[in-house]
């Protein structure tokens, strides 16, 4: 078996999403192969030769692939995918949009977002925003996947794949990347911060989430949020976890002012340790915190503060 | 200009579905059933289109048992000027879906399609992309804005690091993310006037589309439980429990 994974990168740097994704695969026991696409992104492909247990880099260096735009991702997996039983992709924005097109190309059924590898052909995913997870087989020849990130580990480094040279170009014109607006930040990403606090409705205003960025600072956390904190325009939307944002699973989850819907606790359930802060003390999120601290926020946050 | 939007039967969000006796799905007897949240994003936004005189009709499709008449009367109820019912008691997978959309799109000579970014039951996230594939249409997946410009549409996606703008040639998939747009009601002589709009059925094998998937599912379980910890007093005992106890921070 040889396994096709397909790295996540910004065209300087590979995303510790790709490791994670590479681990799957090693679960899936064959040879792994990484495709780096993008534009001037040799630095990536030479990061992505250093994982262990990576056989062969492909470096697919071309401007068609500068923005991972899914129109030309799609044909050049679908393309170089023909020779391996599986591709895997993590289940990112960027997987999620380009593998089930790649997919159906190959006419093939995807499997989503795995947490579970069983087996060369079976697998667990969570189905119904995480209240039920489905034991799934696949007899595809060739085996479409993306990966839940937070449930498998990173890689280790210490591997020394061959790098080469994929000349497929697959430009289009029916889609164009107008631009890019990404949130800058000096904190941890949420999907690889070991502590996360977020902040729910019950913060009242985007004003008031310095209350959490001065605890995040004690605690060198990364900022999360619920969809309503989000909606109601407090902090950007790529802050959103659950079903439909940002699925986490750090050491710690402070979870403030946040009342603990379905949607929400499928993006942060599987956190090691969950604190939930919040003056109703029937809230749902408390029947998932490990420590539950019933008060009010405005008056216990800057208590937190002082006391780490 | 024609658009076609997907209206998948689905138990409604706030229901807490539990695993059933035999571990072959989940249990639904009696749940509350739905539009799917984001199929009624995307029903909203074609509305909006046909309001402000960028389309003349829209289609709604649903793919699905008979009962899923409820939710293609909601959506006409919303709006939409007629029905396809593409009628299956199997459970359809995203591959299927999107050869099925693709022969509608044929016949009818679609402009536009708007389709929720994924159904809350199945998770999947993939019938857009895969329709686009199957097409060779552009896709805007995750939309949380869209506009027609020129014969083209932009379309603005939520993505990891924040937010992502591509312009598209028509005809394009658009998938709907939540901030897209927020749909309304639908009003009670809207509901009435929705009973006389035509409802066409039809099944996949009129459509020329095998259903059958290489995909089985073996069992379903429930997650690991998460059960309740216990309740802190204070800031103090909280920070002294997070350090001595749970050794997080
Ligand atoms: C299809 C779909 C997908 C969704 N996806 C997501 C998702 O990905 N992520 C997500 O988060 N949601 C998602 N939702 C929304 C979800 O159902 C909830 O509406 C949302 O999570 C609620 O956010 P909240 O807990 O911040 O707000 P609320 O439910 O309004 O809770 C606010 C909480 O703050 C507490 N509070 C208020 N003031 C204070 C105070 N001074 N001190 C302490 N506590 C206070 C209240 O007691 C309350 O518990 C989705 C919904 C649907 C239908």
């Amino acid at each position: 078996m040889t396994i096709l994974v397909i790295a996540e990168h910004d065209n300087s740097s590979l995303k510790p999403a790709t490791l994670n994704t590479v681990t799957a695969a090693s679960e899936i026991d064959g040879d792994i192969d990484i495709l780096v696409a993008g534009s001037g992104c040799q630095a990536v492909a030479d990061a992505a030769a250093q994982i262990a247990g990576v056989q062969k880099v492909i470096l697919a260096d071309h401007t068609c692939y500068e923005h991972q735009i899914a129109e030309s991702m799609a044909p050049l997996i679908a393309e170089l995918g023909k020779s391996y039983s599986h591709i895997l992709a993590a289940a990112t924005t960027g997987g999620k949009n380009f593998l089930p097109r790649a997919a159906a190309l190959l006419d093939v059924d995807q499997i989503s977002d795995i947490i579970e590898v069983k087996s060369a052909d079976t697998f667990v995913r969570p189905i119904y925003a995480g209240n039920a997870l489905a034991t799934v087989q696949t007899e595809d020849a060739i085996k479409v996947i993306t990966v839940r990130t937070t449930a498998f580990a990173e890689a280790e480094q210490g591997g020394s794949a061959s790098v080469e040279a994929s000349d497929f170009v697959a430009e289009q014109t029916m889609a164009t990347f107008i631009e890019e607006q990404l949130s800058e930040s000096e904190r941890p990403e949420l999907t690889a911060a070991k502590v996360i606090i977020s902040g729910g409705r019950g913060m009242q205003n985007g004003e008031n989430f310095v209350l959490l960025e001065k605890v995040a600072d004690k605690l060198g956390a990364a900022i999360g949020a619920s969809r309503a904190a989000v909606d109601a325009g407090f902090v950007p939307n790529d802050y959103q976890v659950g079903q439909t944002g940002k699925i986490v699973a750090p050491e710690l989850y402070i979870a403030v002012g946040i009342s603990g819907a379905i949607q929400h606790l499928a993006g942060m359930k599987d956190s090691k340790v969950i604190v939930a802060i919040n003056k109703d003390e029937e809230a749902p999120i408390f029947q998932v915190a490990d420590y539950g601290l019933v008060a009010d926020l405005f008056k216990v946050l800057p208590e937190l503060e002082q006391a780490l | 200009m024609k658009i076609l939007v997907g209206v998948k039967r689905v138990v409604d969000a706030y229901v807490r579905v539990r695993v059933n006796s035999d571990g072959t799905g989940v249990d639904l007897t009696n749940a509350k059933m739905a539009i799917n949240p984001f199929c009624e994003i995307a029903v909203e936004e074609a509305i909006r289109l046909k309001e402000a005189g960028a389309a003349d009709e829209v289609i709604a499709v649903s793919i699905g048992p008979q009962a899923a008449q409820e939710q293609l009367r909601t959506a006409l109820a919303l709006g939409s000027d007629r029905g396809i019912l593409v009628e299956t008691e199997e459970e359809v997978k995203p591959l299927a879906v999107a050869k099925i959309l693709k022969t509608i799109i044929e016949k009818e000579g679609i402009d536009l399609v708007i389709l929720g970014k994924l159904s809350i039951d199945s998770d999947n996230n993939q019938v857009g992309q895969m329709l686009a594939a199957l097409c060779n249409y552009p896709q805007g997946t995750f939309a949380c804005k869209a506009e027609l410009q020129d014969g083209k549409i932009a379309v603005t996606r939520e993505i990891d690091g924040g937010e992502q703008t591509v312009q598209l040639d028509l005809p394009a998939i658009v998938t709907t993310d939540l901030r897209l747009n927020e749909p309304r009601y639908a009003s009670l002589p809207n509901i009435m006037k929705a009973k006389k709009k035509p409802i066409d059925s039809t099944t996949p094998a009129e459509l020329g589309v095998d259903i059958t998937s290489k995909v089985k599912t073996l069992s379903v379980a429930p997650p690991p439980e998460r059960t309740a910890g216990v309740k802190v007093e204070s800031v103090e005992e909280l920070v002294n429990k997070l350090k001595t106890e749970a050794k997080v921070i």
